[in-house]
């Protein structure tokens, strides 16, 4: 793994530097269209919105990212087999850190790592996902998640991101800045303008083009560290099977558009955006589904990166995906058999929503009829009939107003 | 010429320390991986009285399950080396997942909530054993690797760093995954 993580950062670094130079380019492009002197100021201003971006992108951080996801955090008390599986991985990969853990209230399932550094990191999971899962596939998903975070994609991606935001936001402003000047600039323009007028045009091209060209290239990266997270959760639970039938199952449920941040979308198990097992297009940040399952159901009996390797390459007519040179360190790994039983359906989705329930805050009234009624802690009124029964119960108003109160505090810290 | 001379010699210092502190990381990350499996077996000493305790009076027939795995415990517990507690830890889990079937017979003690979160928290604690210890072994496969193939086994031999041992388990039953029911 190690060995992977090097070379990751290099070819990392490398990625960096190329959208810099692209972007760098464009600055001076735009400055030397406007006027032949202004190009290095062009090359400065493309660093400020660089800048800017970055210290936003990282001062915000996780707790924006997870804040807009709607995750709440939970404990060990609250979600035990979670929690576990967790500490399992985390113990697995080798992460310095217990990452935190959170769900999210949602049927589509789905979870995502994030946290630029491993040892600030967050797992989160939906309902969904919960409610359909067993045991080893849940323990598949959190593998692939914390072998993002791992791997350091999390921060990789952000970096990466960052860096196509603003090749796209200079790129933009230009070309809408044309529109604006186009008419003003023809009164004054004379026959000296000629070289500038090519400068112009060769910045129109470079405008249109750098954009296109970075997003290819961070869409790119971001199936193969999709590729690479599966590797790393095939080797961290020695059981491919695990996270292949999680895959399985995900894509089967119809998809469904989570409220997301886009700069987080690359950090998920799958694509949050899309309609689940589509992609596969040059525009998408993960690669089809299908895919991924047909090269972990590939591995056979071994789990190392080596057999990740060589089933990538069968399933892809040849085509390597870590390269030989990094697999020296990897570790050879024997499949481990099934662990979890079958579960029950209906019990597992109720536990499931049980669980976000009491994250938030829901106070339970029972009713002599033996339904448990549960209300939210904005529950507006005094009073409510039971659904089923038709019994009159007044509202316990002062839990409510305490349970507001516990629930803006855990949204706090 | 002289210039060249002690371009080499400085460029071949540089990679000594290289190869060295390589070798130091390596090392730190077994003895982390060690502590870690340490932390775990802990934790799964701790969970057994309680286990027993809650299982006592629903499983009157299966008095020597219980006191196999009390005594598995003990032993467990005074093992020291990585050999022994590997031979000790791999006989208490198989007294473990021996009790986890005779369970299945005790419909009562399968529906106590308290046996449910004790039996989560064994499973999870079994998995986590594992894990660490499969954390472990890659650690000493790197460190060993690294002592034994050349260039870096001149360096090694110089400063006597010492191969490590794995974390062989010795009971068959305990490679394949704890059988419980979720």
């Amino acid at each position: 793994m190690w060995e992977t993580i090097q070379s990751n950062k290099r070819k990392s670094a490398a990625m960096i530097v190329l959208l810099a130079s692209v972007l760098m380019l464009l600055g001076y492009a735009i400055g030397a269209a406007i006027n032949p002197s202004a190009g290095v100021l062009g090359v400065l201003v493309a660093m400020v919105i660089w800048v800017v971006l970055t210290l936003t992108a990282f001062s915000a951080g996780e707790k924006v990212l997870l804040a807009s996801a709607g995750a709440r955090e939970v404990k060990h008390q609250d979600a035990p087999q979670l929690f576990n599986l967790v500490e399992e991985m985390k113990i697995a990969s080798g992460l310095p850190a217990m990452p935190r853990v959170f769900i999210m209230d949602s049927d589509v399932p789905n979870a995502f790592a994030v946290g630029l550094k491993p040892e600030r990191a967050a797992v989160a999971v939906t309902t969904g996902l919960l409610a359909r899962l067993n045991r080893d596939e849940l323990q598949g998903v959190i593998a692939h998640e914390l072998g993002h975070i791992a791997n350091r994609d999390t921060l990789f991606m952000t970096l990466a991101g960052v860096m196509v935001g603003a090749i796209i936001i200079l790129a933009d402003v230009f070309m809408r800045s044309l529109w604006y000047r186009g008419g003003s600039r023809r009164s004054s323009s004379k026959g000296g303008g000629q070289a500038q007028a090519i400068m112009a045009l060769v910045a129109i091209v470079v405008a249109i083009l750098a954009p296109l060209l970075a997003q290819i290239l961070y869409f790119a990266c971001s199936r193969k560290r999709e590729y690479l997270a599966d590797a790393s959760a095939a080797q961290f639970t020695r059981y491919p099977d695990g996270l292949a039938s999680a895959l399985e199952k995900i894509s089967a449920v119809k998809p469904g558009a989570l409220k997301v941040n886009k700069a987080v979308s690359p950090m998920f198990i799958v694509n949050p955006l899309a309609a689940a097992g589509s992609g596969g297009s040059l525009f998408s940040t993960h690669p089809p589904t299908a895919d991924r399952i047909r090269v972990l159901r590939g591995m056979g009996k071994n789990a190392s990166l080596a057999a990740y390797e060589e089933a990538f390459r069968s399933a892809h007519k040849g085509s390597g995906l870590i390269g030989a040179r990094d697999l020296t360190g990897s570790v050879e790994g024997e499949s481990r058999v099934a662990a979890a039983a079958a579960a029950n359906p209906a019990a597992q989705w109720r536990s499931a929503r049980d669980l976000m329930q009491q994250v938030n805050r829901f106070v339970v009234l029972p009713c002599a009829c033996g339904l448990k009624i549960k209300l939210p802690p904005d529950f507006k009124g005094t009073s409510l009939d039971c659904p089923r029964c038709g019994t009159r119960h007044e509202v316990p108003l002062a839990e409510l107003a305490a349970a507001s109160v516990a629930l803006e505090a855990a949204g706090k810290k | 010429m002289a210039w060249i001379l002690l371009g080499l010699v400085v460029l071949l210092v540089l990679w000594y320390i290289g190869i060295y502190n390589s070798l130091i990381s390596l090392r730190n990350q077994v003895k982390n991986a060690w502590s870690q499996i340490d932390v775990q077996l802990k934790r799964r000493h701790d969970l057994i009285p309680n286990l027993v305790e809650t299982a006592k009076g629903y499983v009157k027939h299966e008095r020597d399950t219980l006191e196999n795995i009390t005594k598995a415990r003990a032993t467990a517990m005074q093992a020291s080396g990585a050999a022994a507690a590997g031979k000790a830890e791999g006989e208490l889990s198989s007294a473990i997942s021996k009790f986890m079937l005779v369970v299945e017979n005790y419909p009562d003690l399968k529906a106590n909530q308290n046996f449910l979160a004790l039996q989560e928290e064994l499973a999870s604690t079994e998995n986590k054993v594992g894990f660490s210890r499969q954390f472990y072994n890659d650690a000493v496969l790197r460190f060993n690797t690294k002592t034994e193939t050349f260039p870096s086994n001149i360096v090694a031999n110089m400063f006597a760093f010492k191969k490590s041992e794995f974390f062989e388990v010795q009971v068959a039953a305990e490679r394949e995954a704890p059988k419980v029911q979720f």
